[in-house]
């Protein structure tokens, strides 16, 4: 893969950070979207235009990802704008408050778009309409095949300044493309922005690949891959390409994930009929066992600080949740309610735990505090598994699959996400059939 | 008389919709389920005559049944015979279970076969194990018939 080269500058206008009156609450369902307008951004005369990028309609594409990065959280209702009452040009200049107003809108985004030199130079702004007062400022300069990621990071800026938490636009989705009749499906890693523009795949699918974990440090993946019909933990840069094995084990290893500062993978090791959980050091490849038990220990993940893993064991006697200290010791239960319950993820905030339970033969993805307590079941179906946070820990990404006949007919596998407070429930789309998807960080941090 | 005809012709309907309903409730009837482990021949092939391949478990369970080992024993004397054949044991789990744990249900079901062959006298360095958890199901139907038939462990010559 292409390395990804960016540059952007943070500038000056007046950064006005004092209070302004409109804030967006995310911590509950929001039921009430802030309306907010975004002008297209209006394209410099003096821009020179491009060989593979039209300049012309671009200012229109940018507002475009924007909207629907904001339609896509739930929390803005973003204005049609055959209502707009201003030119972007204009706007971007000084709106006029009052008939901004006159159509609803609380928020405006405006923004001038500039193609010099092989640069592309974006400047935006926001304005608070209510208080009638820009509340931030922006420029930033690019190569101009960036624009898209540019539009990405434009609507984390704002997402930022009107919620007080982290975005999340500017991120990738790694996942497991489906295709083939289901007793016979051809997987490959696939990797795509977070709105579902620029997918590409990352294997050929002549072997059968799982579960692919981005590292939330840099741009590793380490995946699960039946290469040579051995199923091992296999490393992936997806910037060169190179690939290799994790570790030495004489069977099969999986269940891989990254510890927060990027520098472990942990994972489960069967042998014998035991699954057990190990972790092994990037650089130095040393190997340490951290679960010695009779039952099956798979599927762990760190807590942010590094200091607790949450696990899934049947040592009960069925699937539940255990957390126990980093290097092993003092094992805890912390699922005791009714149903069977798998695939823990600790929240990067810390505060939560996002969990898969069974119950009555359907499936539920959930979030409960670290100690087991305050169960909130999200959304149920037939079957989903495999929930993945969003870097602000506030939406949780997983997948779903529909009952098929005797033939293999009406299944489906695709992606889905859901924000921790329950609401807001959307199918992503994907090129093929989806599953496993794991969430990037912010790239621009 | 055409009535006669209308009445015999109607007749014939109703038997033959008789015998396809009849048809249609045997498949789908779980009379090759005990309990839900399948125990029926639908899916299984044979290493040789009268050496079943296969072997079938119970939702979230990894211990061999009855029929299990029969099956298992009549696999050990096949090898015996066979010396130099080796076999790899491919263990499977259904749709139903999360995907990392069904990687670890399916490698303890072929290790519960593998280690009941081995105290049948074959060579563990004959047998070899791989999982594929629920990536192979044999039968896409999303009834309890087809999960039965998906959870197993199958021995498939490797040499």
């Amino acid at each position: 893969m292409k390395i990804f080269f960016f540059i952007f500058f943070f500038i000056f206008f007046q950064f006005n950070a004092a209070n302004s009156l409109i804030k967006v609450d995310i911590t509950r369902g929001n039921l009430d979207p802030l309306p907010i307008a975004v002008s297209p951004l209006h394209v410099d005369p003096n821009s020179q235009s491009l060989k593979d990028l039209k300049i012309k309609g671009l200012g229109d594409k940018i507002s475009e990802i924007i909207e629907n990065n904001f339609k896509g959280t739930g929390l803005f209702n973003p204005l049609p704008k055959d209502a707009f009452v201003q030119n972007p040009d204009i706007a971007h200049l000084k709106p006029r408050f009052e008939d901004w107003r006159l159509i609803k809108a609380q928020a405006l985004v405006t923004g001038k778009i500039l193609v010099k030199d092989d640069k592309l130079k974006i400047e935006f702004r926001l304005w608070d309409l209510t208080a009638s007062k820009e509340i931030m400022a922006l420029a930033f300069t690019t190569t101009p095949s960036n624009w898209r990621r540019v539009a990405h990071i434009i609507s984390d800026k704002i997402y930022e300044r009107l919620t007080g938490e982290d975005g999340y636009f500017d991120t990738r989705i790694i996942y497991v493309s489906e295709t083939g009749p289901k007793n016979r499906r051809v997987k490959k890693l696939g990797i795509m922005d977070q709105d579902g523009a620029n997918t590409k795949y990352l294997t050929l699918g002549n072997e059968l690949v799982l579960t692919p974990r981005f590292n939330p440090t840099n741009q590793l993946v380490t995946y699960l891959s039946y290469f040579r019909n051995l199923p091992r933990v296999y490393l992936l840069d997806i910037e060169t390409g190179v690939q290799e094995v994790v570790g030495n084990f004489p069977g099969m290893t999986f269940a891989p994930r990254f510890s927060p500062d990027g520098k472990k993978i942990i994972m489960s090791f069967a042998k014998d009929g035991n699954s057990d959980i190990y972790t092994m050091d990037i650089e130095t490849r040393v190997v340490e066992r951290i679960t010695e038990h009779s039952s099956i220990d798979t599927s762990p993940s760190y807590s942010p600080d590094g200091k607790y893993i949450c696990f899934n064991s049947d040592r009960s006697g069925v699937q539940q949740i255990y957390v126990m200290k980093s290097d092993g010791t003092n094992v805890k239960r912390i699922t005791f309610g009714s149903g069977l319950y798998g695939t823990p993820v600790w929240s990067p905030r810390g505060d939560l735990i996002a969990f898969t339970k069974v119950r009555k033969g359907r499936f539920y993805i959930g979030v409960m505090r670290a100690d087991g307590s305050g169960e909130r079941l999200l959304t149920e179906n037939f079957y989903q598994e495999a929930p993945s946070w969003s870097p602000n820990g506030r939406v949780l990404v997983f997948y779903r699959e529909t009952k098929s006949g005797a033939n293999g007919e009406g299944f489906s596998a695709k992606l889905w996400s859901i924000d921790i407070t329950g609401y807001n429930e959307r199918k992503l789309s994907t090129e093929t059939d989806a599953s496993d998807p794991s969430w990037s960080s912010l790239l621009s941090k | 008389m055409n009535f006669n005809k209308n009445l015999k012709n109607t007749a014939l309907i109703l038997f033959a919709t008789l015998a396809l309903s009849a048809c249609a409730a045997k498949k789908t009837s779980n009379k090759d389920l005990n309990g839900d482990v399948y125990t029926g021949k639908d899916t299984v092939e044979y290493l040789a005559s009268g050496v079943p391949d296969r072997v079938f478990f119970a939702t979230n369970k990894t211990n061999l049944t009855t029929a299990a080992r029969e099956t298992l024993r009549k696999q050990a004397t096949y090898l015996r015979k066979n010396k130099s054949l080796n076999v790899t044991l491919e263990g499977h789990a259904d749709e139903r279970g999360t995907r990392e744990y069904n990687l670890a249900i399916g490698e303890r079901r072929a290790n519960s076969a593998k280690d009941y062959l081995m105290t049948y006298g074959i060579s563990g360095k004959r047998l070899s194990v791989i999982s594929y958890g629920k990536e192979r199901p044999v039968n896409p139907d999303s009834t309890p018939l087809g999960w039965s038939q998906n959870r197993r462990s199958v021995t498939v010559k490797a040499n």
